[in-house]
């Protein structure tokens, strides 16, 4: 029984932060070009 | 390669991975059953990670708002929103593990007990304040009205932490600290699982940091285009 809820937990953890990153990379990757080489200067 | 990838994000992502595979192993295998928690004690090595994670990403919010109101800083304001949403993203964990662990330990999924109402309260105020983040203002605008909430949003912060303190309800005091309820291998789960999520959200937020400057630019590029088109017109 508490196996259950364990799974629930870890898969919406584990899960939500790997769907959170795998979005996090595509939208970099689609801005990134559409953005000029000399404004893509993450820390000026 | 990704484009928002770099040397240091690339070595936190390979140690995020590295720690989450030792906080699965320990957590879900070598580590054993509570007394008392059985097997849902393993939820607690992802539920209190995330909140604690949470909390230090909206203490960044407040520091970034802080400097951002005194130097006008992109960068700070880019500092407070990427941590609020990694933040928020965080705090949603906590309140399913807390929920799901709740119904095998107390038998209910929610309960309007301090804590978890306060917890619920400040995870909407985090909502609202990604939401202002969202408002077509101008930059300035939208920065500046951010920031205040980023400060402001911090007292629910402290008022979440203490609520076992302060107010008798059903949540638990402190399982882990100095003076730990678990110890052992439940206790360095919950060490590996503390360090694994908090890595994971430090890369996320130089990634976010990096998604949110490039949605910066591209917003200026169309504005700059939006002039010379404008001055063409006028010509």
């Amino acid at each position: 029984m508490y196996w259950n809820f364990v799974a629930v937990g870890y898969v919406a953890v584990y899960g939500g932060v790997v769907a959170y990153a795998l979005w996090l990379l595509a939208r970099g990757r689609r801005l990134s070009s559409q953005v000029p080489e000399e404004r893509r200067r993450f820390l000026d | 390669m990704t484009a928002t990838s770099s040397k240091v994000t690339r070595v936190i992502g390979y140690s995020a991975l590295a720690f989450t595979a030792l906080a699965l192993l320990f957590g879900l295998v070598i580590s054993g059953p509570e007394v008392n928690m059985r097997d849902s004690v393993r939820l607690l090595y992802v539920h209190v990670p995330s909140i604690l994670t949470a909390y230090l990403c909206f203490g960044i919010t407040l520091v970034g708002s802080v400097i951002y109101l005194r130097n006008r800083s992109t960068f700070w304001d880019l500092v407070a929103g990427s941590a609020a949403e990694v933040g928020t993203l965080y705090l949603a964990f906590a309140l399913i593990t807390g929920a799901v662990w709740g119904k095998p330990t107390w038998g209910t999924y929610w309960e309007w007990d301090p804590r978890l109402t306060s917890t619920a309260v400040m995870f909407i105020m985090y909502l609202g304040y990604l939401a202002l983040r969202r408002m077509e203002l101008p930059h300035e605008v939208r920065s500046r009205r951010a920031a205040v909430l980023g400060v402001v949003n911090i007292i629910n912060v402290i008022v979440v932490h203490y609520s076992v303190q302060w107010w008798r309800g059903l949540h638990q005091g402190r399982t882990f600290g100095l003076d730990p309820q678990i110890r052992d291998m439940q206790y360095f789960s919950w060490f590996l699982g503390t360090v694994a999520l908090g890595l994971i959200a430090a890369w996320l937020i130089i990634h976010r940091f990096r998604v949110g400057w490039l949605e910066r630019q591209l917003d200026e590029i169309h504005l700059e285009e939006a002039l010379v088109e404008r001055r063409g017109e006028g010509v």
